[in-house]
């Protein structure tokens, strides 16, 4: 049975097929949800105590979006990822103080100081960073499947956006040529409910997972808050595109459970709308969950949420020894002396330790364009 | 060598690095079986196949952007722009992801952006513009503008093989009408060394582009000692060179077919004021476009374009001081 059967006879009894995530997969997804948690409270605390030059941008509530999705890559997949993502810069390897150091400008950062905040994307890891045109990242992952797709490699490219992304231009570019290739890219899309101050129905008439099928590919909404449930998905998406069937459209629901920036009071967020998001939190339904139904102790899910609390400090204590950038450096780099390859991420998934192909391969000419 | 045309030294300088290097690929918008708007890919699509020589949809972010994901895999993509005035439609990604990728983040975007630019056939507003200020002001593009055929080979193969994104502005003027000894198979040509096109010693002339053979058929009419120079490169720019011609002929005329403020003339005036003041025996000339958009109507586009007698006069003028 291929994940996108497995996926599709999903029903009733969600997820509880060991053969899509064994029990050390469970307890990692919930690992970088509450990481990407941990770090990012502790990057709003620095912020607040003036570490951090600018403002402070999390994805708080939308944890499991990044997280299940990246899990499902394989090493040599690429991936673009942006500010409400952290969790997938965790998943294929960033470590929580090369994050906190980039917030704070510190040459220990992703990006040495030369960007700042949730502007970084570790090239060894196989990850291009965002530019803070959100709409942009679509079309570089779009080129980046096509040379995939130019190579004949079963290789993948995901990209995420917020559903703001969606009324631009560039986005319906690469939707489109994505879905004229047939280019192996999974588009997953945020609805957060606001585009900053943005309610949906000032951003679209007609809503965004319609516009798939327009495109001529297949596109799924799905619950965003539930981690699992965006893995599958995921995972289904992504072998699709491997086996030269074409991009994906995922639209995950969630809410922004904090403002655009930390700048942001929200004052616009209809009374009682985070109340009721704060009832589906990801992070709290998916450790119900794990000890309900996965067979996990409570000692366990609390045992897992203070390693991370304390890996967490470590790694803020980490970004502070960091010193700033020298200024020398302000004026280096601008041009590239050669090429040089884009790194593999990290793919914790453990079909990937059980697999020896990690994702890559040739594909068949059939299913060459 | 065989003499070709600017045009056909584009499609050879192509064609060699594509048989050359099978990551090097075109994509733009009918640039496959009808081979382009200005014919430079004419039969590549037979000789590299559709998927090499890449039909676009009309969606000039999505070429830059495509080839910008392509490149930073590890392909050689060459954009190509139908017109040079459509890099404002994808604008942004040249700009803002190509540009800055690898200052960001250390991602090298080795790309070509071809741009069919310049003016003096009534394209109006919309197909004649000299762009390159806007890429100058945009850290991290290298932006070439060749004048000869030769150069447009060398330049545009060295661009192909550069780890940077290129603009690569071919004068559409230049086209058909210039012709020369192009050097057969592999040639390449340096990024950021200006040539001199004339060598003489009692002012410079300096250009680039189309306004290179202006400043050349104005120098041979006046029978006087100028010194041409041909930048063939404005970022890197070769200062060296641009200095060490004022600082020799003591007078300058700077001539481009670009719009005048802030373009690539304010730049040299600058440079050669700060460095080379005290050698200058007169103001520092320039003959540009005025600060209007191309016009349409033959009469109102000669006002604009720098013309032959306005270059000679400036000449004059400067040889009397």
């Amino acid at each position: 049975m291929t994940l996108s059967e497995l996926s599709a006879t999903r029903g009733a009894a969600p997820a509880a097929d060991s053969r899509l995530l064994a029990r050390e997969d469970r307890a990692r997804l919930f690992r970088f949800m509450a990481m990407m948690r941990a770090a990012e409270e502790r990057g709003l605390l620095l912020y607040k105590q003036g570490k951090v030059p600018g403002s402070f941008y999390d994805g708080r509530g939308q944890e499991a979006i990044c997280v299940g999705a990246a899990y499902a890559l394989a090493p040599r997949d690429r991936i673009c990822i942006l500010h409400r993502d952290l969790g997938a810069h965790f998943v294929r390897g960033v470590t929580p103080d090369r994050y906190l150091a980039n917030y704070m400008g510190r040459s220990g950062g992703v990006t040495g100081g030369k960007d700042g905040n949730m502007h970084f994307g570790d090239r060894r890891l196989g990850c291009v960073g965002m530019v803070s045109m959100l709409p942009d990242m679509a079309l570089v992952a779009t080129g980046l499947a096509l040379a995939f797709r130019m190579r004949r490699e079963a290789r993948v490219a995901m990209t995420f956006f917020g559903e703001g992304s969606t009324a631009n231009g560039q986005w319906h570019e690469a939707m489109n040529f994505a879905a004229i290739h047939r280019l192996p890219v999974v588009f997953v899309l945020e609805n957060n409910q606001f585009a900053y101050s943005t309610p949906n129905d000032l951003e679209f008439a007609a809503d965004p997972i319609g516009r798939a099928e327009a495109y001529g590919f297949p596109g799924q909404k799905l619950d965003g808050n539930d981690v699992e449930a965006v893995f599958e998905a995921a995972a289904a998406a992504v072998e699709r595109a491997r086996a030269g069937e074409g991009p994906t459209l995922l639209e995950c629901e969630t809410m922004r459970m904090h403002g655009h920036g930390a700048h942001d009071d929200m004052s616009y967020v209809p009374e009682g709308m985070l109340d009721r998001w704060a009832q589906r939190d990801p992070i709290e339904r998916y450790a119900e969950r794990l000890t309900a139904d996965f067979g996990f102790s409570e000692a366990e899910v609390e045992g897992i949420r203070e390693e991370v609390r304390s890996y967490v400090d470590e790694c803020a204590e980490k970004a502070l020894a960091s010193p700033m950038p020298e200024p020398e450096i302000a004026t280096e780099g601008v041009f590239a002396e050669r090429w040089e390859p884009l790194g593999d991420g990290e793919a914790p998934w453990s079909r990937w330790s059980r697999d020896t192909s990690n994702g890559a391969g040739r594909l068949p000419e059939r299913s060459a364009a | 060598m065989a003499e070709m045309t600017y045009l056909e030294a584009i499609s050879d300088g192509l064609r060699e690095e594509m048989r050359r290097d099978e990551t090097v690929f075109c994509l733009g918008e009918d640039i496959g079986a009808f081979g382009g708007a200005f014919k430079i890919t004419e039969g590549f699509a037979e000789e590299f196949g559709a998927e090499r020589v890449l039909d676009t949809p009309l969606a000039e972010n999505l070429i830059i952007g495509a080839a910008t994901g392509a490149a930073i895999e590890g392909l050689r993509p060459i954009c190509e722009m139908q017109f040079a005035d459509f890099i404002s439609c994808g604008f942004d990604q040249l700009v803002n992801v190509a540009a800055k990728l690898h200052y960001r983040q250390g991602v090298s975007v080795p790309m070509v952006v071809r741009l069919p630019s310049g003016g003096g056939f009534s394209g109006g507003p919309f197909h004649s513009q000299n762009p390159e200020a806007w890429f100058l002001q945009a850290p991290g593009l290298k932006v070439l503008a060749p004048a000869t055929a030769a150069d447009a080979k060398g330049l545009l193969t060295s661009a192909i093989r550069d780890p940077n994104p290129v603009c690569f502005l071919e004068h559409k003027g230049l086209y058909r009408r210039v012709k020369g000894e192009v050097p057969a198979g592999e040639h390449t040509v340096p990024i950021g060394e200006a040539a001199v096109a004339r060598e003489g010693s009692e002012m410079s002339l300096i250009a680039y582009g189309s306004s290179v053979h202006l400043g050349l058929q104005a120098a041979e009419e006046l029978g006087e000692d100028i010194e041409v120079i041909d930048l063939r490169t404005l970022c890197p720019l070769d200062r060296e060179a641009v200095l060490a011609s004022a600082r020799k002929t003591g007078k300058v005329l700077l001539a481009h077919e670009a719009t005048r403020s802030c373009g690539v003339g304010a730049e040299l005036a600058a440079l050669i004021a700060e460095q080379a003041f005290e050698d200058l025996d007169a103001p520092i000339r320039r003959l540009t476009a005025p600060d209007v958009p191309i016009p349409f109507s033959p009469p109102l586009e000669q006002a604009v374009l720098p013309q032959l007698e306005q270059i000679k006069e400036a000449c004059r003028e400067l040889l009397a001081y």
